[in-house]
């Protein structure tokens, strides 16, 4: 039997996430949704694990603080102590407190940009990379699950969107794969 | 699903559906333009052109042909730069901070006042590189290797400080803003029916495909980079202060720059706001997204931060005449009463006086009368940045050097060239990027959209 993906349209996120729960309870793998915008709740419902971009832009801020920590002890401690007014900088900790704003900068810096480069990539959006939204409704005013007949064996394609049709589903569309 | 207290007002007026707000975006997009985006853009395309050629002419003759004297040696230059970098402050305010409160509001203007930030802080940053004279040595601001032996830039610098807060600040914006657009622009995309719009579309998209584990993630860096872009505003800004209070020129040398800078920046970032919004709401018929209500917000931060600005004046004057230094005191007399009266009572009444008005509820919700405060608002914001650094520079310590600024026209023209090319970068942005962030805006429909709250109310009645 050829293996089928089902989508289920729906017009409103909550009535999304009341078949997704339906078919989750029925024992159904839900494979993803697609929105036009985030649907709050979703996640635990059909299994999307939290993200961990928040510790990477973490471990990218402190990366761009030691940075910045090395390089300006480096430019104005080590290699050419500059004498301003008086008060050269003959140690680090002593003009530390001028050092601040520039370490804070590059810490923001590398934190944002790593954590946005990072994201386009997990996401796979990049310029030029293909869209693979199934219905191009999804990013305008519909809501859509889909289930791969793959993943659940123990269920037919017809069973799948038989429990669908109890709920309150716009449309249902098949298609081989 | 959240629930909104029934008394808010409603974000977005009449019955709308999802799919409306899709046409309402989008729509003017794929029409024809009206007229009169073709006269604005016309109009503010030749004004821009003419200060690009003022530009051109003061880099191939140095900038002796500013006004600048050998007493007075910052002068309007300077002053757009503070005034840009200030306006620049409220899209990342906007977009960071109120993302932060949870403030809903935010999500049918934070799109333009994003963009507004974006093309304020390169006419910003054009001013310090022309400043420069040399400007193909700008490169120098940055700690590279160099022929010259041991010689890098100063860590203990302002000067340095704001290169890598300016550059920081524009970058991060920058990344902010167009992750927000992508899902937006695949809503474009996926509605575009012309092959070459659809492919450029498609392009700008990055195959955004709007699956439950990308808009997990697309909630996570909306978060953490509000998070912190937050501090990253509050410190540009005090940075840019520190380029003035950490010299010892009498009426900069004060340790209350940095709050005060800051305010005066959210201050007048929201007059420009209002400035943009209410003209675009009208031309692209945005009434039911951008209502009295936006309009109002906004005003309210404009008076907060107003008299913060206002108690900021008058600590400054207290201070000068309370700390005993004869320097300081003079510095404050003479920018009330000495020859350049005229520009501090103008920032005064704009920027002090003017907009206390907005305690009356009645002119906080009158649009024409909001549009021509906004005028108001930068006008004097602009004075005071011309107030702080030329009534400061041009009497000093020695009498013998004192003196007076005449802007020359090269002055007058690039100042008006970088208006130009700014509306010019925002009338493109506003016709070929999606004006608000129509994906967010969906997302608040059913909790704050007028019809939907009506419903909820009716059914809690019977």
């Amino acid at each position: 039997m050829a293996n089928k993906v089902i989508y289920a349209v729906y017009e409103d996120p909550e009535q999304l996430k009341d078949g997704a729960r339906k078919l989750v309870s029925n024992g159904i793998k839900v494979k993803d949704t697609f929105s036009p915008f985030p649907i709050h709740g979703i996640d635990p419902i059909i299994g999307v694990k939290r993200t961990r971009l928040g510790i990477a832009a973490f471990m990218y801020g402190i990366t761009g603080t030691c940075l910045a920590t090395l390089g300006i002890w480096y430019f104005n401690v080590f290699d050419w102590p500059m004498d301003i007014g008086g008060k050269p900088n003959w140690h680090y900790y002593q003009n530390v407190p001028a050092f601040i704003p520039v370490t804070f900068e590059f810490t923001v810096l590398c934190a944002a940009h790593g954590m946005a480069l990072t994201y386009l990539i997990r996401n796979k959006t990049l310029p030029g990379m293909p869209a693979r939204n199934p219905d191009p409704r999804s990013t305008d005013d519909k809501f859509i699950i889909e289930v791969r007949t793959g993943d659940n064996h123990g269920h037919s394609a017809e069973e799948i969107t038989g429990l669908l049709r109890t709920t309150a589903v716009f449309e249902i569309n098949e298609r081989q794969y | 699903m959240h629930a909104e207290a029934a008394i808010r007002e409603p974000l977005i007026l009449g019955h709308k559906t999802y799919h409306d707000i899709t046409n309402d975006i989008v729509g003017p997009i794929e029409n024809k333009a009206p007229r009169g985006w073709y006269i604005l853009t016309t109009i503010a395309g030749l004004i821009a052109a003419y200060g690009t050629g003022c530009i051109l002419y003061l880099i191939s003759k140095g900038i002796g042909v500013w006004g600048l004297n050998k007493t007075v040696d910052w002068a309007w230059d300077i002053t757009n730069f503070v005034w840009w970098v200030g306006i620049g402050h409220a899209g990342t305010l906007i977009s960071a901070v109120l993302l932060l409160f949870r403030q809903r509001w935010r999500m049918a203007i934070n799109r333009s006042a994003e963009a507004m930030t974006i093309f304020a802080v390169i006419m910003a940053a054009t001013f310090p590189g022309i400043h420069m004279g040399r400007i193909w040595m700008a490169y120098w601001v940055f700690p590279l290797p160099n022929q010259f032996g041991s010689l890098w830039v100063n860590f203990n610098s302002p000067l340095l400080w704001d290169v890598f807060a300016i550059s920081t600040y524009f970058s991060v914006s920058l990344v902010f803003w167009y992750i927000g657009l992508i899902p937006d622009f695949a809503t474009i995309r996926d509605r575009l029916t012309k092959p070459a719009w659809k492919k450029a579309y498609s392009i700008l998209s990055f195959g955004w495909t709007g699956n439950a584990k990308a808009w997990t993630r697309f909630e996570e860096v909306s978060l953490v980079l509000a998070g912190i872009a937050t501090p990253l505003v509050f410190s540009v800004h005090s940075v840019v202060s520190m380029d003035f209070a950490t010299s010892i020129v009498p009426g900069w040398h004060t340790t209350i720059f940095p709050p005060y800078f800051v305010a005066g920046a959210v201050f007048s970032g929201f007059a420009m706001v209002q400035t943009l919004l209410l003209v675009m709401r009208k031309v692209m018929h945005l009434e039911a997204y951008i209502t009295k209500k936006h309009v109002e917000y906004m005003n309210i931060v404009i008076i907060v931060t107003g008299s913060i600005v206002g108690v900021a004046y008058i600590t400054e004057l207290f201070i000068s005449w309370y700390s005993g230094v004869e320097y300081e005191s003079y510095a404050f007399i003479n920018r009330a009463t000495g020859p350049y009266w005229w520009a501090y009572w103008a920032m005064m009444t704009c920027n002090v006086i003017s907009p206390q008005v907005f305690w009356f509820r009645k002119l906080r919700r009158h649009l024409g009368f909001t549009f021509f405060m906004s005028i108001v608002v930068n006008i004097g914001m602009w004075f005071e940045r011309f107030v702080i650094i030329v009534t400061s520079l041009h009497r000093d310590y020695l009498p013998s050097s004192w003196t007076m600024f005449h802007p020359t026209w090269v002055d007058v023209g690039v100042f008006l060239g970088t208006i130009g090319i700014f509306f010019t970068l925002y009338l493109l942005f506003a016709r070929y990027f999606p004006v608000l962030a129509l994906n967010e805006v969906k997302s608040i429909l059913k909790t704050s959209g007028e019809s939907y709250k009506n419903e909820a109310a009716a059914h809690h009645h019977h």
